[in-house]
Protein backbone atom coordinates (compact mmCIF):
# COMPACT_ATOMS: atom_id res chain seq x y z
CA UNK A 1 0.00 0.00 0.00
CA UNK A 2 2.94 2.73 0.84
CA UNK A 3 4.52 1.53 -2.08
CA UNK A 4 1.76 2.81 -4.07
CA UNK A 5 0.72 5.78 -2.31
CA UNK A 6 4.75 6.54 -2.88
CA UNK A 7 4.13 5.93 -6.58
CA UNK A 8 1.31 8.33 -7.04
CA UNK A 9 2.78 11.05 -4.94
CA UNK A 10 6.04 10.92 -7.44
CA UNK A 11 3.56 10.56 -10.54
CA UNK A 12 1.26 13.65 -9.25
CA UNK A 13 4.74 15.24 -8.50
CA UNK A 14 6.31 15.19 -11.90
CA UNK A 15 3.19 15.69 -13.58
CA UNK A 16 2.20 19.06 -12.10
CA UNK A 17 4.51 19.80 -8.81
CA UNK A 18 7.40 20.05 -10.23
CA UNK A 19 7.14 19.95 -13.75
CA UNK A 20 9.98 19.70 -15.80
CA UNK A 21 9.37 22.77 -18.09
CA UNK A 22 7.46 24.75 -16.07
CA UNK A 23 8.43 24.56 -12.71
CA UNK A 24 12.01 23.24 -13.05
CA UNK A 25 12.74 24.88 -16.50
CA UNK A 26 14.32 21.75 -17.95
CA UNK A 27 13.42 21.29 -21.85
CA UNK A 28 12.87 24.75 -23.31
CA UNK A 29 14.15 24.35 -26.49
CA UNK A 30 10.92 21.91 -27.77
CA UNK A 31 9.02 23.61 -25.23
CA UNK A 32 9.48 26.72 -27.75
CA UNK A 33 10.18 25.73 -31.19
CA UNK A 34 7.58 22.88 -31.79
CA UNK A 35 4.58 24.44 -30.04
CA UNK A 36 3.18 26.49 -32.74
CA UNK A 37 0.41 24.00 -33.69
CA UNK A 38 -1.12 21.43 -30.95
CA UNK A 39 -1.09 18.42 -33.43
CA UNK A 40 2.80 18.59 -33.72
CA UNK A 41 2.88 19.64 -29.96
CA UNK A 42 1.31 16.17 -29.12
CA UNK A 43 3.43 14.18 -31.48
CA UNK A 44 6.57 16.07 -29.48
CA UNK A 45 5.16 15.23 -25.98
CA UNK A 46 4.38 11.57 -27.31
CA UNK A 47 8.34 11.42 -28.22
CA UNK A 48 9.34 12.88 -24.94
CA UNK A 49 7.24 10.75 -23.11
CA UNK A 50 8.90 7.58 -24.61
CA UNK A 51 12.11 8.83 -24.98
CA UNK A 52 11.97 9.46 -21.12
CA UNK A 53 10.39 6.41 -19.92
CA UNK A 54 12.92 4.15 -21.99
CA UNK A 55 15.87 6.07 -20.61
CA UNK A 56 14.66 6.06 -17.27
CA UNK A 57 14.38 2.06 -17.64
CA UNK A 58 17.85 1.68 -19.27
CA UNK A 59 20.06 3.77 -17.29
CA UNK A 60 18.54 2.96 -13.85
CA UNK A 61 19.93 -0.77 -14.29
CA UNK A 62 23.33 0.53 -15.58
CA UNK A 63 23.33 3.02 -12.72
CA UNK A 64 22.73 0.98 -10.29
CA UNK A 65 24.72 -2.29 -11.83
CA UNK A 66 27.90 -1.07 -13.42
CA UNK A 67 28.60 2.93 -12.41
CA UNK A 68 27.86 2.78 -8.42
CA UNK A 69 29.07 -0.75 -7.73
CA UNK A 70 32.36 0.31 -9.35
CA UNK A 71 32.93 3.74 -7.85
CA UNK A 72 31.76 5.45 -11.83
CA UNK A 73 29.06 7.32 -9.93
CA UNK A 74 31.11 10.68 -11.40
CA UNK A 75 30.53 9.19 -14.68
CA UNK A 76 27.03 9.81 -14.55
CA UNK A 77 26.04 12.20 -16.85
CA UNK A 78 28.51 11.24 -19.95
CA UNK A 79 27.30 7.76 -19.50
CA UNK A 80 23.37 9.36 -19.46
CA UNK A 81 23.92 11.73 -22.38
CA UNK A 82 25.38 8.25 -24.25
CA UNK A 83 22.60 6.36 -23.57
CA UNK A 84 20.27 8.97 -24.57
CA UNK A 85 21.73 10.22 -27.49
CA UNK A 86 21.49 6.36 -28.85
CA UNK A 87 18.64 6.05 -27.86
CA UNK A 88 16.78 9.21 -29.62
CA UNK A 89 18.49 7.33 -33.01
CA UNK A 90 16.96 4.40 -32.55
CA UNK A 91 13.42 6.34 -32.27
CA UNK A 92 14.24 7.81 -34.90
CA UNK A 93 15.02 5.33 -37.28
CA UNK A 94 12.08 3.57 -35.95
CA UNK A 95 9.01 6.65 -36.18
CA UNK A 96 11.13 6.94 -39.97
CA UNK A 97 9.79 3.05 -40.54
CA UNK A 98 6.98 2.91 -38.57
CA UNK A 99 5.29 6.57 -38.67
CA UNK A 100 6.55 8.60 -41.14
CA UNK A 101 4.18 11.60 -41.33
CA UNK A 102 4.63 12.07 -37.67
CA UNK A 103 8.71 11.92 -38.58
CA UNK A 104 7.95 14.75 -40.80
CA UNK A 105 6.05 16.48 -38.37
CA UNK A 106 8.63 16.26 -35.60
CA UNK A 107 11.25 17.23 -37.75
CA UNK A 108 15.04 18.86 -36.51
CA UNK A 109 13.10 18.45 -32.88
CA UNK A 110 13.62 14.65 -32.71
CA UNK A 111 17.36 14.80 -32.94
CA UNK A 112 16.90 18.02 -30.53
CA UNK A 113 15.52 15.62 -28.16
CA UNK A 114 18.98 14.11 -27.56
CA UNK A 115 20.38 17.44 -25.81
CA UNK A 116 17.15 17.57 -24.30
CA UNK A 117 18.13 18.07 -20.54
CA UNK A 118 14.53 17.66 -19.40
CA UNK A 119 15.39 13.78 -20.40
CA UNK A 120 19.09 14.28 -18.87
CA UNK A 121 17.39 15.80 -16.18
CA UNK A 122 14.98 12.77 -15.31
CA UNK A 123 17.55 9.76 -15.00
CA UNK A 124 20.06 12.09 -13.03
CA UNK A 125 17.43 13.08 -10.64
CA UNK A 126 16.34 9.26 -10.57
CA UNK A 127 20.25 8.60 -9.30
CA UNK A 128 19.92 11.44 -7.12
CA UNK A 129 17.10 10.89 -5.43
CA UNK A 130 17.81 7.09 -5.00
CA UNK A 131 14.58 5.75 -6.76
CA UNK A 132 13.70 1.80 -7.12
CA UNK A 133 13.13 0.93 -10.30
CA UNK A 134 9.37 1.05 -10.51
CA UNK A 135 9.89 4.41 -9.02
CA UNK A 136 12.14 5.68 -11.47
CA UNK A 137 9.71 4.67 -13.92
CA UNK A 138 7.09 6.30 -13.04
CA UNK A 139 8.91 9.59 -12.72
CA UNK A 140 10.67 8.83 -16.61
CA UNK A 141 6.84 8.62 -17.73
CA UNK A 142 5.26 10.94 -15.38
CA UNK A 143 7.91 13.30 -16.10
CA UNK A 144 7.24 12.81 -20.20
CA UNK A 145 3.52 13.25 -19.50
CA UNK A 146 3.77 16.57 -17.43
CA UNK A 147 6.51 17.47 -20.56
CA UNK A 148 2.63 16.62 -23.13
CA UNK A 149 0.65 18.55 -20.46
CA UNK A 150 3.13 22.15 -20.35
CA UNK A 151 3.41 21.63 -24.70
CA UNK A 152 -0.08 20.85 -25.39
CA UNK A 153 -1.45 23.62 -23.05
CA UNK A 154 1.09 26.44 -24.48
CA UNK A 155 0.62 25.14 -28.11
CA UNK A 156 -3.54 25.79 -27.74
CA UNK A 157 -2.15 29.18 -26.17
CA UNK A 158 -0.06 29.69 -29.21
CA UNK A 159 -2.82 29.10 -31.87
CA UNK A 160 -4.69 31.49 -30.11
CA UNK A 161 -2.40 34.05 -29.57
CA UNK A 162 -1.97 34.04 -34.03
CA UNK A 163 -5.18 35.76 -34.06
CA UNK A 164 -5.12 38.10 -31.07
CA UNK A 165 -3.92 42.01 -31.51
CA UNK A 166 -0.58 42.15 -29.93
CA UNK A 167 1.93 45.10 -30.06
CA UNK A 168 4.54 45.04 -33.54
CA UNK A 169 7.39 44.98 -31.19
CA UNK A 170 5.63 41.49 -29.28
CA UNK A 171 4.57 40.22 -32.01
CA UNK A 172 6.22 36.32 -32.47
CA UNK A 173 8.54 34.97 -30.02
CA UNK A 174 8.52 37.66 -27.19
CA UNK A 175 4.79 36.88 -26.61
CA UNK A 176 5.32 33.85 -26.94
CA UNK A 177 8.14 33.77 -23.69
CA UNK A 178 5.74 36.19 -21.95
CA UNK A 179 2.73 33.80 -22.53
CA UNK A 180 5.25 30.93 -21.15
CA UNK A 181 5.89 32.67 -17.87
CA UNK A 182 3.01 33.43 -17.27
CA UNK A 183 1.66 29.33 -17.39
CA UNK A 184 4.99 29.09 -15.10
CA UNK A 185 3.65 31.50 -12.96
CA UNK A 186 0.09 29.78 -12.53
CA UNK A 187 1.90 26.26 -12.20
CA UNK A 188 3.23 27.69 -8.84
CA UNK A 189 -0.28 27.31 -7.59
CA UNK A 190 0.52 23.59 -7.52
CA UNK A 191 3.60 23.78 -5.29
CA UNK A 192 0.96 24.36 -2.54
CA UNK A 193 -0.59 20.72 -3.14
CA UNK A 194 0.28 18.53 -0.82
CA UNK A 195 0.41 14.76 -1.20
CA UNK A 196 -0.38 12.54 1.55
CA UNK B 1 41.16 -2.23 -10.41
CA UNK B 2 41.47 1.40 -10.12
CA UNK B 3 38.56 3.54 -11.05
CA UNK B 4 40.79 5.54 -13.88
CA UNK B 5 41.45 2.41 -15.54
CA UNK B 6 38.28 1.56 -15.28
CA UNK B 7 36.24 4.25 -16.49
CA UNK B 8 37.27 4.66 -20.14
CA UNK B 9 36.90 0.63 -20.38
CA UNK B 10 33.33 0.73 -19.11
CA UNK B 11 32.39 3.65 -21.37
CA UNK B 12 34.29 2.09 -24.88
CA UNK B 13 31.93 -1.27 -24.09
CA UNK B 14 28.80 0.41 -24.16
CA UNK B 15 29.76 2.50 -26.84
CA UNK B 16 30.30 -0.47 -28.32
CA UNK B 17 27.49 -2.26 -26.97
CA UNK B 18 25.27 0.55 -28.30
CA UNK B 19 26.77 0.97 -31.66
CA UNK B 20 25.54 -2.58 -32.72
CA UNK B 21 22.15 -1.92 -31.29
CA UNK B 22 22.25 0.95 -33.60
CA UNK B 23 23.83 -0.59 -37.00
CA UNK B 24 21.27 -3.31 -36.22
CA UNK B 25 18.59 -1.07 -36.23
CA UNK B 26 19.62 0.78 -39.24
CA UNK B 27 19.31 -2.33 -41.31
CA UNK B 28 15.92 -3.38 -39.74
CA UNK B 29 14.49 0.11 -40.07
CA UNK B 30 15.95 1.08 -43.15
CA UNK B 31 13.91 2.85 -45.09
CA UNK B 32 13.97 2.93 -48.97
CA UNK B 33 15.00 6.43 -50.10
CA UNK B 34 14.75 7.49 -53.72
CA UNK B 35 18.44 7.49 -55.03
CA UNK B 36 17.43 10.49 -57.60
CA UNK B 37 16.76 12.78 -53.99
CA UNK B 38 20.05 12.25 -52.89
CA UNK B 39 21.95 12.78 -56.23
CA UNK B 40 19.82 15.88 -57.00
CA UNK B 41 20.44 17.30 -52.92
CA UNK B 42 24.15 16.74 -53.95
CA UNK B 43 24.63 18.81 -56.83
CA UNK B 44 22.10 21.56 -55.47
CA UNK B 45 24.09 24.50 -54.33
CA UNK B 46 23.15 24.30 -50.59
CA UNK B 47 22.60 27.97 -50.06
CA UNK B 48 18.69 27.42 -48.75
CA UNK B 49 18.23 30.55 -50.29
CA UNK B 50 14.28 29.54 -50.83
CA UNK B 51 13.83 30.99 -54.12
CA UNK B 52 12.45 28.37 -55.42
CA UNK B 53 9.49 28.07 -53.03
CA UNK B 54 10.56 24.94 -51.12
CA UNK B 55 11.88 25.19 -47.31
CA UNK B 56 15.83 24.85 -48.37
CA UNK B 57 17.67 22.44 -51.15
CA UNK B 58 16.56 19.28 -49.13
CA UNK B 59 13.11 20.22 -49.16
CA UNK B 60 13.39 21.15 -52.96
CA UNK B 61 15.20 17.79 -53.63
CA UNK B 62 12.18 15.96 -52.18
CA UNK B 63 9.38 18.12 -54.23
CA UNK B 64 11.53 17.49 -57.70
CA UNK B 65 11.31 13.79 -56.79
CA UNK B 66 8.13 13.50 -55.55
CA UNK B 67 7.17 15.67 -59.31
CA UNK B 68 5.70 18.45 -57.70
CA UNK B 69 8.23 20.86 -58.50
CA UNK B 70 9.66 21.81 -61.83
CA UNK B 71 13.63 20.64 -62.58
CA UNK B 72 14.67 23.85 -63.48
CA UNK B 73 12.87 26.23 -60.36
CA UNK B 74 16.45 26.51 -58.88
CA UNK B 75 17.42 30.33 -59.66
CA UNK B 76 21.11 30.15 -58.49
CA UNK B 77 22.08 26.87 -59.91
CA UNK B 78 20.77 28.18 -63.06
CA UNK B 79 20.16 26.50 -66.76
CA UNK B 80 23.26 24.28 -66.28
CA UNK B 81 22.03 22.94 -62.61
CA UNK B 82 18.68 22.55 -64.49
CA UNK B 83 20.23 20.39 -67.08
CA UNK B 84 22.02 18.36 -64.77
CA UNK B 85 18.54 17.56 -62.84
CA UNK B 86 16.62 16.95 -66.28
CA UNK B 87 19.29 14.25 -66.59
CA UNK B 88 18.82 12.46 -63.41
CA UNK B 89 15.02 12.75 -63.59
CA UNK B 90 14.99 11.75 -67.01
CA UNK B 91 13.08 14.94 -68.27
CA UNK B 92 14.25 17.07 -71.49
CA UNK B 93 14.34 20.63 -69.77
CA UNK B 94 12.73 23.56 -71.62
CA UNK B 95 15.10 26.88 -71.71
CA UNK B 96 13.83 28.03 -68.39
CA UNK B 97 12.80 31.78 -68.31
CA UNK B 98 16.22 33.43 -65.90
CA UNK B 99 14.75 35.69 -63.48
CA UNK B 100 16.22 38.65 -61.53
CA UNK B 101 15.38 41.31 -59.27
CA UNK B 102 14.50 44.80 -60.53
CA UNK B 103 14.50 48.33 -59.07
CA UNK B 104 11.85 49.73 -60.05
CA UNK B 105 13.64 53.25 -59.80
CA UNK B 106 16.46 55.03 -61.88
CA UNK B 107 17.17 57.56 -59.14
CA UNK B 108 16.28 60.73 -61.30
CA UNK B 109 14.89 62.70 -58.45
CA UNK B 110 17.37 61.43 -55.76
CA UNK B 111 18.29 65.10 -55.39
CA UNK B 112 15.05 66.46 -55.62
CA UNK B 113 14.20 66.43 -51.70
CA UNK B 114 11.74 67.58 -49.69
CA UNK B 115 13.69 68.49 -46.34
CA UNK B 116 17.00 67.32 -44.99
CA UNK B 117 17.08 64.03 -42.87
CA UNK B 118 19.22 63.46 -40.42
CA UNK B 119 19.51 59.96 -38.64
CA UNK B 120 19.61 56.35 -39.00
CA UNK B 121 20.73 55.61 -42.67
CA UNK B 122 18.35 52.54 -42.85
CA UNK B 123 15.56 52.97 -45.59
CA UNK B 124 12.92 51.68 -42.60
CA UNK B 125 13.80 54.38 -40.56
CA UNK B 126 13.68 56.87 -43.23
CA UNK B 127 10.89 55.99 -44.96
CA UNK B 128 8.92 56.66 -41.64
CA UNK B 129 9.65 60.32 -41.65
CA UNK B 130 6.79 61.06 -43.61
CA UNK B 131 7.51 58.95 -46.62
CA UNK B 132 11.23 59.70 -46.97
CA UNK B 133 12.52 63.02 -47.89
CA UNK B 134 12.01 62.69 -51.69
CA UNK B 135 9.70 64.40 -53.35
CA UNK B 136 8.88 61.42 -55.70
CA UNK B 137 7.07 59.47 -52.74
CA UNK B 138 7.77 56.27 -54.99
CA UNK B 139 11.77 56.87 -54.93
CA UNK B 140 14.52 54.61 -53.72
CA UNK B 141 15.68 55.80 -50.37
CA UNK B 142 19.19 54.43 -51.14
CA UNK B 143 19.54 53.19 -47.46
CA UNK B 144 20.51 50.05 -48.71
CA UNK B 145 18.48 48.10 -46.91
CA UNK B 146 18.24 45.60 -49.74
CA UNK B 147 22.08 45.43 -50.01
CA UNK B 148 21.83 43.95 -46.31
CA UNK B 149 19.30 41.47 -46.96
CA UNK B 150 20.95 40.42 -50.48
CA UNK B 151 22.71 37.01 -49.38
CA UNK B 152 25.04 36.94 -53.07
CA UNK B 153 26.25 40.04 -53.35
CA UNK B 154 24.15 40.91 -56.16
CA UNK B 155 22.96 44.35 -55.24
CA UNK B 156 24.30 47.47 -54.69
CA UNK B 157 23.62 51.56 -54.17
CA UNK B 158 25.40 53.55 -56.93
CA UNK B 159 24.31 56.72 -57.28
CA UNK B 160 22.20 56.67 -54.88
CA UNK B 161 19.94 54.39 -56.05
CA UNK B 162 19.83 50.45 -55.74
CA UNK B 163 21.30 48.56 -58.67
CA UNK B 164 20.71 44.83 -59.49
CA UNK B 165 23.85 43.02 -60.75
CA UNK B 166 22.51 40.97 -63.50
CA UNK B 167 25.07 38.71 -63.27
CA UNK B 168 25.09 37.47 -59.62
CA UNK B 169 21.60 37.91 -59.05
CA UNK B 170 19.32 34.59 -58.72
CA UNK B 171 15.51 36.18 -57.91
CA UNK B 172 15.53 34.55 -54.47
CA UNK B 173 13.34 37.68 -53.26
CA UNK B 174 15.03 38.96 -50.28
CA UNK B 175 15.54 42.32 -51.37
CA UNK B 176 11.56 42.21 -52.28
CA UNK B 177 10.80 41.94 -49.14
CA UNK B 178 13.27 44.21 -47.43
CA UNK B 179 12.08 47.08 -49.59
CA UNK B 180 9.87 49.47 -47.34
CA UNK B 181 9.30 51.14 -50.44
CA UNK B 182 7.87 47.83 -52.11
CA UNK B 183 10.11 49.32 -55.21
CA UNK B 184 11.64 45.88 -55.88
CA UNK B 185 10.21 43.38 -58.31
CA UNK B 186 11.23 39.69 -59.38
CA UNK B 187 11.23 39.97 -63.85
CA UNK B 188 11.77 36.92 -65.99
CA UNK B 189 14.70 38.00 -67.86
CA UNK B 190 13.88 36.14 -70.88
CA UNK B 191 14.17 38.47 -73.87
CA UNK B 192 17.34 38.59 -75.63
CA UNK B 193 17.31 42.46 -74.98
CA UNK B 194 16.42 43.43 -71.75
CA UNK B 195 14.31 46.10 -71.75
CA UNK B 196 13.63 47.88 -68.48
CA UNK B 197 11.69 50.42 -66.77
CA UNK B 198 12.29 51.32 -64.11
CA UNK B 199 9.72 53.58 -62.13
CA UNK B 200 6.92 53.08 -59.91
CA UNK B 201 5.79 56.77 -60.18
CA UNK B 202 1.45 56.87 -60.02
CA UNK B 203 2.09 60.50 -59.66
CA UNK B 204 0.36 62.65 -62.79
CA UNK B 205 3.03 63.72 -65.61
CA UNK B 206 3.10 67.71 -63.57
CA UNK B 207 3.68 66.03 -60.78
CA UNK B 208 6.21 63.51 -61.82
CA UNK B 209 8.40 66.19 -63.81
CA UNK B 210 9.03 67.82 -61.19
CA UNK B 211 9.91 65.85 -58.70
CA UNK B 212 12.22 63.62 -61.23
CA UNK B 213 14.42 64.05 -63.99
CA UNK B 214 12.94 61.02 -65.77
CA UNK B 215 9.80 59.53 -63.66
CA UNK B 216 7.42 58.07 -66.15
CA UNK B 217 3.92 60.52 -66.99
CA UNK B 218 2.07 58.20 -68.28
CA UNK B 219 2.13 59.50 -72.25
CA UNK B 220 1.63 56.31 -73.46
CA UNK B 221 3.67 57.29 -76.74
CA UNK B 222 5.63 53.83 -75.72
CA UNK B 223 2.33 51.76 -75.97
CA UNK B 224 1.59 53.70 -79.52
CA UNK B 225 5.35 52.81 -80.64
CA UNK B 226 4.87 48.70 -78.97
CA UNK B 227 4.22 46.54 -81.92
CA UNK B 228 3.03 43.79 -79.70
CA UNK B 229 -0.31 44.09 -77.70
CA UNK B 230 -0.41 44.48 -74.45
CA UNK B 231 3.42 44.69 -74.16
CA UNK B 232 3.13 47.88 -72.69
CA UNK B 233 0.12 49.15 -70.63
CA UNK B 234 0.26 52.45 -68.82
CA UNK B 235 -2.45 52.11 -65.64
CA UNK B 236 -2.47 54.99 -63.33
CA UNK B 237 0.38 57.28 -65.46
CA UNK B 238 2.72 54.66 -65.12
CA UNK B 239 3.71 52.40 -68.10
CA UNK B 240 4.36 49.02 -67.41
CA UNK B 241 6.12 46.12 -69.31
CA UNK B 242 4.59 42.73 -69.34
CA UNK B 243 7.77 40.90 -69.77
CA UNK B 244 5.58 37.28 -70.89
CA UNK B 245 5.09 39.56 -74.29
CA UNK B 246 7.55 41.98 -74.85
CA UNK B 247 10.44 40.78 -77.40
CA UNK B 248 12.84 43.65 -76.78
CA UNK B 249 12.50 45.27 -80.03
CA UNK B 250 13.50 48.84 -78.52
CA UNK B 251 11.02 50.77 -79.81
CA UNK B 252 10.02 52.06 -76.84
CA UNK B 253 13.12 53.48 -75.66
CA UNK B 254 13.26 55.66 -79.17
CA UNK B 255 9.88 56.40 -78.76
CA UNK B 256 10.16 57.61 -74.64
CA UNK B 257 10.41 61.14 -74.09
CA UNK B 258 11.63 60.79 -70.73
CA UNK B 259 14.55 58.84 -71.59
CA UNK B 260 13.60 56.42 -68.71
CA UNK B 261 12.97 53.02 -70.96
CA UNK B 262 16.69 51.51 -71.39
CA UNK B 263 17.20 47.90 -73.73
CA UNK B 264 20.76 46.13 -71.81
CA UNK B 265 21.42 49.31 -69.77
CA UNK B 266 20.97 51.88 -72.54
CA UNK B 267 18.28 54.76 -73.50
CA UNK B 268 18.16 53.59 -77.82
CA UNK B 269 18.34 57.06 -79.46
CA UNK B 270 15.28 58.54 -80.85
CA UNK B 271 14.02 57.05 -84.20
CA UNK B 272 16.01 58.62 -87.31
CA UNK B 273 14.30 59.72 -89.73
CA UNK B 274 14.79 57.12 -92.97
CA UNK B 275 14.58 54.08 -90.55
CA UNK B 276 10.49 55.36 -89.75
CA UNK B 277 9.56 53.41 -92.98
CA UNK B 278 10.44 50.40 -92.59
CA UNK B 279 9.45 50.27 -88.44
CA UNK B 280 6.43 50.97 -89.28
CA UNK B 281 5.81 48.26 -92.23
CA UNK B 282 5.30 45.24 -89.61
CA UNK B 283 2.83 47.14 -88.02
CA UNK B 284 1.02 48.35 -91.07
CA UNK B 285 1.36 45.08 -93.41
CA UNK B 286 2.35 42.18 -90.91
CA UNK B 287 1.30 39.57 -93.61
CA UNK B 288 3.51 41.12 -96.33
CA UNK B 289 6.38 41.07 -93.99
CA UNK B 290 6.38 38.23 -91.93
CA UNK B 291 6.73 35.45 -95.33
CA UNK B 292 10.29 38.14 -96.03
CA UNK B 293 11.05 37.88 -92.67
CA UNK B 294 10.97 33.90 -92.45
CA UNK B 295 12.92 33.63 -95.06
CA UNK B 296 15.82 35.83 -93.95
CA UNK B 297 15.15 34.05 -90.57
CA UNK B 298 17.21 30.20 -91.60
CA UNK B 299 19.72 32.17 -93.83
CA UNK B 300 21.10 34.59 -91.49
CA UNK B 301 19.39 34.53 -88.00
CA UNK B 302 22.07 36.69 -86.78
CA UNK B 303 23.36 39.12 -89.05
CA UNK B 304 19.36 40.35 -89.68
CA UNK B 305 19.27 43.98 -88.32
CA UNK B 306 17.44 43.02 -85.22
CA UNK B 307 14.10 44.60 -84.33
CA UNK B 308 12.11 43.61 -87.55
CA UNK B 309 13.31 40.51 -87.70
CA UNK B 310 13.29 39.55 -84.27
CA UNK B 311 9.55 40.97 -84.44
CA UNK B 312 7.63 38.59 -86.95
CA UNK B 313 10.42 35.73 -85.86
CA UNK B 314 8.34 35.68 -82.34
CA UNK B 315 4.87 35.56 -83.89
Amino acid sequence: MENITSLLSIALGAVLINNFILSQFLGICPFMGVSKKIETALGMGMAVIFVMGVASAVNWPINNFILVPNGLGFMQTVTFILVIASLVQFVEMFLQKAMPSLYEALGVYLPLITTNCAVLGVTLQNAQKGYNFGEALTYGIFGGIGFLVAIVLFASVRERMEFAKCPKCFEGFPIALVAASLIALAFMGFSGLKVW
Amino acid sequence: MSTTILAPIVLTILGIIFGIILAVASKVFAVEKDPREEAIAEILPGANCGGCGYPGCGGYANSVVKGIAPVNACAPGGAELAKKIGEIMGVEVEEGARKIAQVMCTGGGHDKTRYDYVGLSSCLAVSRVSSGPLQCSYGCLGGGDCVDACKFDAIHIVNGVAEVDQEKCVACGACVTACPKNIIQIIPRNSKKYTELRCSSHDKGPATRQSCDNGCIGCKLCVKACPKEGALTVENFLAKINYDICIGCGLCSRACPRQLITVDGKVLPPKPKKEEPKKEAPKAAPAAEAPKAAEAAPAAPAAEPAPAAEASKAE
